[in-house]
């Protein structure tokens, strides 16, 4: 910080002092960083080999960027932060009653979310609703839904797992595979994911009872990959990196049926105009059935002796075991339930796509999925339903960024940035908000009456 | 028999590579205990540093000799790479060193999305092959050494002695393993804890940059998604090795490589992934500390 000086005056002048020095400073370091990768490109020419093009205007602008974000940094937006924090310190005493809408969130949300389709198909019409309704809700509450799942695992258990995307993926397998083999229907098969999604937990959950930490993600880690390079190269049943296409629709529990020349079509029965939209609505209100249903089942579990056993894991392993719970049956059901729910998520997700292939279990999938969790703030619901909301519905708005094309001109494709801003969005958030979005934990258990306990002072066990 | 011996070769050609880059992971994992997800990108970072320094030296100066256009390479990749890591531990781990666990692994793996997609933004999505720059073969007895081989196996080695030497005589490498085996008494005893972690960051970093442009070297191309598997493999090697242990995390590399060039020479290539990562499951199910490291023991 400044020096403390007799006049405000002084210090204003020796803030913007420091300011300009950082700012240089931040220049001299973006320049470096970014001579090579920026201020060169390597591209090929005619004869197919590689060449070098400068672009030094690009590099200017990633300097410049550099040094006014700094300046502006270290001038207007740290004072802010810290006048921000003091004052929070200062009124950290005052018990506030919470506002009517974050009382009554959940039931708001829930509502909202039953009326969103309808709502979509009022404004946008019913083929423009695809778009809201598949892009934005059905893919949002998939990955609400798998970070759900993930946060039994993670969020309660304390298991660190950075392979939950092969339990997704053994649920679409499953669904694409019986159900092109067998013909088996959706409903049928549904349930059967969710079991052969959690014995895979169990069987994946048993030989890493005995690790800990950051030992069980790396083999949590293997697993996952173990699992996508088997999809890959065992052609003859997963016929490899083609994927499985064709896969069978979900129906109206077999009386409504959405495939174009089934006699019971749903749009030729109610006499409607033919449109996907149909499918994409009822496909919405199954994956916000099935994401309501692992909420209620989390918190329903939370107030069982296995949820009990599983927060009391996650706190603390060796006084776990001292008071006589057993930790092989208590990590292996966290397992097993957080890979039923990504089970169910990926037969879904086989549902939907009409097609799968390894391409959409890599590992990346995992790292989302565990960065909405930790996002969300570990734990807490709401908070991991806000962060997939953000993350998930953020990167998908990009798609839709088509103006900026009139900015940078019509070469520009916003999608190209996707995950390189999903990627600073993460470090961005994680490091503002270290607690997520929702820092807070309402406690299991307490003894005389509910008293809401910042989750700064519960730390996430050793697994 | 002689079959068995080249493989041999490959494999510690390959495992040099990993173990160079393992020692990036088991040092930052030893010194703040947290798993660099970016460090796989930082080493892709090295060798497109590399990539572009021999096309601007290629471009510019023909003929420039082979030794002068690799040292240059290998120097001008170690300082990026440094200057790259230096920058995201200031940025994104720094901050949240006192937070809990969870959050540096969250931004690491945030860094290494980010990373690679500059990398594919910036320079583009293909391959980047260049021609071949070290060609001589060698055959002794019946197996065919190339000089690339013979380089990348000499490089480490000097390399690990120069970085033995760092760690284990000179008063930074007192500070580090002061650093690790209790942050807040080394703090308390006058060291810069701060400066020796960022330094810890910039080495590992290096080594990085190094195995790089080795890799480029051997494969004669890169491409933006090149961090991640030989960052997960070099991971695995550093905690098959024990993580924490420096000639652990050699040890480790050079056995993921020996299993993945003699699985592929003797099964399926296509399963060689697998084989590595089964293996890692049941050294850790075995012996959860790895082959050389240290016991955790919890003090309650």
């Amino acid at each position: 910080m400044a020096p403390v000086s007799a006049t405000p005056g002084r210090a204003e002048a020796s803030t913007m002092a420091r300011a300009l020095r950082e700012a240089v400073l931040a220049g001299i370091i973006a320049f470096g960083l970014f001579v090579l990768y920026v201020g060169l490109k390597t591209d090929q020419n005619i004869s197919n080999e590689l060449i070098l093009v400068p672009r030094p205007g690009l590099l200017a602008i990633f300097v410049g960027l550099a040094m006014v974000a700094r300046f502006l940094g270290v001038l207007y937006i740290q004072p802010a932060m810290k006048r921000r924090r003091d004052a929070k310190s200062a009124a950290a005493d005052l018990e506030l009653q919470p506002s009517y809408v974050k009382r009554n969130f959940s039931t708001i949300a829930i509502i909202a979310l039953v009326l969103y389709p309808p709502l979509m198909v009022a404004l946008f019409g019913t083929q423009g609703s695809l778009k809201w309704v598949d892009n934005f809700g059905i893919q949002i509450l998939i990955y609400v839904m798998l970070a759900w799942g993930l946060n039994i695992v993670v969020g309660l258990a304390g298991l660190l797992d950075l392979g939950y995307v092969a339990f997704y993926a053994v649920g679409a397998y499953s669904y694409a595979l019986l159900s092109t083999h067998l013909g088996l229907s959706f409903w049928v098969l549904l349930p059967m994911a969710g079991i052969l999604a959690a014995l895979w937990g169990m069987i994946l959950g048993f030989p890493v009872l005995r690790l800990r930490g950051d030992y069980l993600a790396i083999v949590t880690l293997a697993f996952g990959e173990i699992i996508r390079l088997v999809l890959i190269n065992w052609t003859e049943v997963t016929q490899g990196t083609f994927g499985i296409s064709g896969i069978a629709k979900a129906s109206i529990f077999g009386i409504y049926s959405f495939d174009v020349g089934a006699p019971n079509n749903f749009a030729k029965v109610f006499g409607l105009p033919m449109s996907a939209a149909y499918y994409k609505i009822f496909l919405f209100y199954v994956i916000l059935a099935l994401a309501l249903l692992t909420a209620f089942v989390t918190i329903r579990l939370r107030r069982m002796p296995v949820g009990r056993a599983w927060e009391a894991l996650r706190e603390d392993e060796i006084a776990c075991r001292s008071l006589g719970i057993n930790t092989v049956t208590t990590k292996l059901t966290a397992f097993a339930t957080g890979a039923m729910f990504g089970g169910f998520a990926g037969s879904f997700f086989a549902a939907r796509q009409g097609f799968v292939s390894p391409e959409s279990f890599v590992f990346l999938e995992s790292a989302v999925i565990l960065a909405i969790v930790v996002l969300g703030g570990m734990g807490s619901l709401v908070g991991i339903a806000v962060a997939a909301v953000v993350m998930v519905g953020g990167t998908e708005m990009l798609r839709e960024l088509t103006f900026l094309k009139a900015i940078f001109g019509p070469d520009f494709t916003p999608e190209l940035y996707r995950m390189l801003l999903f990627g600073l969005a993460m470090i961005v958030v994680m490091v503002l908000k270290p607690r997520g979005f929702v820092g807070s934990r309402e406690p299991s258990a307490f003894l005389h009456a509910r008293k809401s306990v910042s989750s700064s002072f519960t730390k996430e066990g050793h697994g | 028999m002689e079959y068995f011996v080249q493989q041999l070769v490959n494999g510690l050609t390959l495992g040099s590579i990993y173990g160079m880059i393992a020692i990036g992971y088991t040092m930052v994992y030893g010194i703040i205990g947290m798993i660099n997800f970016a460090h796989g990108d930082i080493f892709m970072l090295g060798g497109f540093a590399a990539l572009i320094v021999f096309l601007a030296l290629t471009s510019l100066f023909a003929g420039v000799p082979v030794v002068i256009a690799l040292l240059v390479m290998m120097i001008v990749a170690m300082i990026m790479a440094s200057l790259w890591n230096w920058t995201i531990e200031r940025v994104a781990y720094r901050p949240l060193r006192g937070s809990f666990r969870l959050a540096p692994l969250i931004t690491a793996i945030g860094m290494s999305i980010a990373l690679s997609n500059f990398i594919q933004v910036t320079q583009g999505p293909r391959n980047k092959p260049i021609p071949p720059m070290v060609s001589s073969v060698y055959n002794i007895a019946g197996i065919t050494i190339s000089l690339k081989q013979i380089l990348i196996i000499v490089i480490t080695a000097v390399l690990l002695s120069v970085f033995w030497y760092i760690v284990h005589r000179t008063p930074l490498g007192r500070a580090q393993r002061a650093t690790e085996q209790d942050r807040k008494m080394a703090a308390l005893l006058g060291i810069d804890v701060d400066r020796t972690i960022s330094v810890t960051f910039i080495m590992g970093a290096a080594l990085a940059a190094v195995a790089g442009t080795m890799y480029l070297m051997y494969y004669g191309v890169v491409v933006f998604t090149d961090g991640f598997i030989p960052g997960v493999k070099a991971f695995t090697a550093a905690v098959l090795g024990g993580i924490g242990s420096l000639p652990g995390a050699v040890l480790g590399g050079l056995l993921i490589g020996l299993i993945e060039s003699l699985w592929s020479a003797y099964f399926t290539i296509d399963y060689k992934d697998v084989a590595t990562f089964s293996i890692l499951a049941i050294v850790l199910i075995f012996k959860p500390s790895g082959i050389l490291g240290r016991p955790e023991v919890e003090k309650v």
